[in-house]
């Protein structure tokens, strides 16, 4: 089962947790991430873009992909968009598993794609404006484990 | 009708603009004819996909749309 999502207001970690857990009595294990914008330095705010076509497709798809990769009950894929302030929810992912292992490398695949390989478009407002943000190599040697 | 250029991220800025109208039909030197400027040099990079109605282009210098149809420039992405 499958729950994609793109947040146009706030993501409500909690209540988003407990709906999934009961949504997956057969699980024996959740692992979840939740994404913030980290209170870094000057950054002011944050803004994130997604293009309608694309974005929620390949989210679906990603969903899809982690299914086949390993024994899931079930994943959560839930991302914001808009202006955010530090410290605000970005993204939430969660797996659900019979066992554990399984549920925490999904969830650690789908966030390694949700950072660098999913349809979004970043940008932070410092003290001199706005600028948009490229994943760092770190994402990208994070996204090649997978292949 | 025309075609529909829609930019992301960084482009948009480049553009000016969101959108764009051009006529159509276009093909990919085009394309290039139709943003002269940092715009069109940007575009050329290997990290600028293309995309017509939602389908990414496996070559972009395969470009063929028609009046209606919508593309967008596509510059690398960052989420999470």
């Amino acid at each position: 089962m499958k729950d994609v999502r793109i947040l146009h207001g706030e993501l409500a970690p909690g209540p988003a947790m407990t709906a999934f857990s009961a949504a997956h009595p057969e699980s024996g294990g959740i692992v979840s991430f939740l994404g913030k914008v980290r209170p870094d330095g000057d950054v002011e705010a944050l803004e994130l873009k997604h293009y309608a076509p694309l974005t929620l497709k390949g989210m679906e798809e990603l969903a899809d992909e982690a299914l086949t990769r390993w024994p899931l009950d079930g994943i959560l894929l839930h991302h914001r968009t808009g202006a955010m302030k530090p410290g605000d929810p970005i993204v939430l992912v969660a797996a659900a598993a019979r066992h554990r292992r399984d549920a925490f490398e999904a969830a650690d695949f789908a966030m390694d794609h949700l950072k660098s390989d999913a349809w979004f478009w970043k940008r932070e407002k410092r003290a001199d404006g706005w600028h948009w943000i490229e994943p760092r190599a770190q994402d990208h040697s994070d996204l090649a484990r997978w292949t | 009708m025309a075609v529909k250029l829609v930019f992301l991220g960084k482009l948009a800025d480049l553009a000016g603009a969101p959108e764009k109208d051009v006529p159509g039909p276009l093909d990919w030197h085009g394309l290039l004819a139709a943003l002269p400027g940092p715009l069109g040099e940007a575009i050329n990079g290997e990290r600028i996909k293309l995309a017509v109605n939602g389908a990414v282009l496996p070559d972009k210098t395969a470009l063929a749309a028609e009046d209606g149809d919508e593309i967008a420039l596509l510059p690398p992405v960052s989420g999470g």
